[in-house]
């Protein structure tokens, strides 16, 4: 590339190429290095937990042999049993909610005016954006102040006696919390899917006599099937495993399993707590892989690239 | 491919719906064989301040094959879209079947549309496909599959029916988008640029196809191209559109003989404008002499019937170059039989086209023409060609056309 370069004689030019090319090779060591230290650090942790699940040992960083006993113990324990089935109605009740809210969302979206459509885009995208812990305290600081006023009102209504209906932090509280950021997400990925769709799909359905409401059903709602699907999955993850924002709004006897883990992890890491979280990883991971494999099957049958979730994530 | 013949019982049976939808409209009292299928009266489309039709108005025969044809932007999506329900007329009303249809929806006009890609649901085989009309329209199950077999007998695809759309080639989705449309028996079936996405040889293979379905099935056509040969090729009724308007309408040798305007002229083939001014019209024969700018005087036929001209207008005289002969300058007296123009000029370019030359030829009282001759046997090399040669062109004077404006 330089001037001396070129005057050179070929035999030296010959050379420098080599060392050019020994130079890339160490460079790419090098990054070759970086990514395996970056995926180490990111999965080991998992698998020390996965493998410390499995240890006969009280103590749960000390390896005395190999046993499946605390799966058992965990799954016997009441406290861990009912805040499993709190996080999976939970979060069962809020992917459904925030995907059909998501979805209806966005096929609204497609008929308002530009000026309306992007005032939601920014909505939306500020419910994702803003810092967890916002939304936690803003959640908070709203029911509270709500049930503040809508609780004497019930009181008066129905005569305030002791067994009397009264609006409380619970279950109820967290799902609404957790609809309200996961709509958002199933918005954003139903949008990506609806404008990658070819409209004339819907027109060609309209002439062949189809209804808007068939259409719908026969046309739009099979092509965006997959980004409904992947929205569900995320939604139900996501919601499984908060923490911030459910820790605010939780209320007596709602506790879910991150809550019950992290007040464990206060007081040591058991291996009970090893197994619980190996439970919800493995939970986790079948979960994406059906998730993977509906989607697979619906990409065959619709014959577009879009058969697995992280294209449906990054499309658009 | 080339081959054409469809199986005649699926042929029969489309045809015979169309009888049978006649015997319907009779009963009915609303229409009768002579109502046009399509028609479009006064009808004006805007989009804000861009005008796609201008006031339009066309009568649709039952039974042909019409072309909008224009260059991009003319408005001819714009006019099928109305006629499919997609688009509503700013102005005026259009008619299918003699009932004004303003206001009915896609899904209730009698009307199907072939996109131009294919649009087909790719979720869906091939018989699910064809037979989506049938479906939304509740035929029943057994009748569905009758009619899908038959519709893809007729675009000779027969046993493709549980294809998967995206594994067919091009050519082959064009036709399950064609059938999926004819299977319904529309009164009017549109196509916009449908073999826009296909490749010449298997487009010009496609053009005789559907020319020749059409005959079969009897249902009318309106196809959108701007590809003059496509439209030249199939149409029965040729319908020339620029800036929203209809500039002509006609047969393909009406269009091409005696184009009214200066547009068809050029846009419908080429041809040579010479500008001149009018020196005495023969109303009779619809002939005028006239002047050209540098002295040629001229005879031609006025081909608008409408155009009322008098001597001093100013007119333009296109000429095929076809009709044009072109010969080497023996250096002989030019001397030109009575109904023929003499020209001398000199060769500034020749081109070899294969199965024709074409030659630019400068001449002083014409100014630039190009002579298209064709490559007979020894004629590809029996004019010199190089550029200055000296040449002399001549024609005749039924190869004058005279337009206004
Ligand atoms: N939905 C629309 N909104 C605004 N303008 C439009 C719309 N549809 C068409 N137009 C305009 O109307 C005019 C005619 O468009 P149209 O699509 O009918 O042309 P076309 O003859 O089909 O052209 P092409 O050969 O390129 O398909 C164009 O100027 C186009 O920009
Ligand atoms: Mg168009």
């Amino acid at each position: 590339m330089s001037a001396s370069g070129v005057a050179r004689p070929r035999a030296g030019r010959g050379r420098a190429l080599i060392a050019a090319e020994r130079m890339n090779g160490f460079i790419d060591g090098l990054f070759r290095t970086q990514a395996a230290l970056v995926y180490a650090f990111l999965y080991l942790p998992i698998v020390v937990v996965v493998v410390f699940a499995f240890n006969a040992n009280r103590l749960a960083t000390i390896w005395t042999g190999f046993t499946t006993d605390w799966f058992g113990i965990a799954l016997n324990d009441a406290v861990v049993t009912k805040s499993l089935g709190n996080s999976a109605i939970i979060a069962f009740t809020n992917a459904i909610l925030a995907t059909t809210f998501g979805t209806m969302a966005a096929l609204g979206l497609q008929r308002v005016g530009k000026r309306t459509r992007q005032g939601y885009d920014v909505l939306t995208y500020i419910s994702i954006i803003v810092p967890e812990i916002v939304i936690a305290l803003a959640t908070l600081v709203f029911f509270a102040s709500t049930f503040d006023v809508v609780n004497p009102v019930l009181a008066g209504l129905t005569g305030g006696g002791k067994g009397a209906f009264k609006l409380g932090f619970g279950q109820f509280t967290i799902i609404a919390a957790h609809v309200l950021f996961n709509t958002s997400l199933v918005l954003l990925l139903v949008r990506a899917r609806l404008s990658g769709m070819d409209r004339t799909l819907v027109e060609a359905s309209q002439d062949l006599f189809a209804t808007p409401w068939r259409t719908f059903r026969q046309i739009t709602f099979p092509q965006l099937l997959p980004a409904i699907v992947a929205g569900f999955l995320l939604s139900f993850t996501f919601s499984f495993d908060d923490y911030v924002i459910t820790s605010f709004v939780t209320g007596p006897g709602s506790t879910t399993l991150p809550i019950y883990i992290f007040g464990q992890v206060k007081r040591g890491v058991s291996p009970e707590t090893n197994a619980v979280a190996t439970m919800v990883l493995a939970f986790t991971v079948g979960m994406l892989l059906i998730g993977q494999a509906v989607l697979a099957w619906q990409g065959r049958r619709s014959g577009s690239r879009n058969g697995s979730m992280a294209n449906i994530v990054t499309e658009r | 491919m080339t081959t054409s013949l469809t199986p005649d019982a699926a042929t029969a049976s489309l045809a015979g719906s169309a009888g049978a939808r006649a015997v319907a409209r009779a009963t009915t009292g609303v229409a009768d064989e002579t109502t046009p299928d399509v028609e479009i009266v006064d009808v004006t489309k805007r989009f804000g301040a861009v005008t796609a039709v201008d006031r339009m108005r066309l009568s649709i025969s039952r039974g042909e094959f019409y072309s909008l044809l224009g260059p991009s932007g003319c408005g001819k999506t714009t006019t099928l879209r109305m006629i499919a329900g997609f688009e509503q007329p700013t102005e005026g009303e259009i008619f299918l079947d003699g009932k004004p249809i303003a206001g009915i929806p896609p899904y209730r006009r009698n009307v199907n549309t072939v996109f131009q890609h294919y649009a087909l649901f790719p979720h869906m085989d091939v018989a699910r496909n064809v037979g989506y009309g049938l479906r939304q329209r509740k035929v029943a199950k057994v009748e569905e599959a009758r009619r899908v077999g038959e519709a893809l007998a007729l675009v000779r695809l027969a046993g493709y029916e549980r294809r998967r759309t995206w594994e067919m080639s091009g050519g082959q989705q064009q036709r399950v988008a064609l059938a999926r449309a004819l299977v319904n028996h529309p009164t009017v079936l549109l196509l916009d640029e449908p073999l826009g996405a296909l490749d010449l040889k298997l487009r010009k293979e496609m053009q005789l196809e559907l020319k020749a379905l059409q005959r079969e099935v009897g249902i009318t056509f309106v196809y959108v191209t701007h590809d003059q040969e496509e439209a030249l090729t199939m149409s029965d009724v040729i319908v020339v559109m620029r800036d929203g308007r209809i500039q002509q309408q006609g047969d393909p040798t009406e269009l091409y003989e005696c184009p009214t305007n200066r547009f068809v002229a050029d846009f419908l083939g080429s041809s040579n404008f010479i500008a001149a001014t009018v020196e005495g019209v023969d109303a009779s024969s619809r002939t005028a002499t006239v002047r050209s700018d540098r002295g040629l005087v001229l005879r031609g036929t006025v081909t608008d019937p409408a155009a009322a001209i008098a001597a001093g207008d100013a007119v333009t005289v296109a000429t095929r170059p076809e009709r044009l002969e072109v010969r080497p300058d023996d250096g002989a007296a030019p001397g030109a039989a009575p109904g023929w123009t003499e020209l001398a000029g000199r060769i500034r370019q020749g081109t070899y086209l294969g199965d024709h030359s074409e030659y630019r030829v400068v001449t002083d009282l014409a100014g630039e023409l190009i002579v298209r001759r064709q490559n007979t046997v020894g004629a590809g090399s029996a004019l010199g060609g190089g550029p200055g040669d000296p040449v002399v062109v001549r024609w005749h004077e039924t190869a004058n056309l005279i337009l206004v404006g």
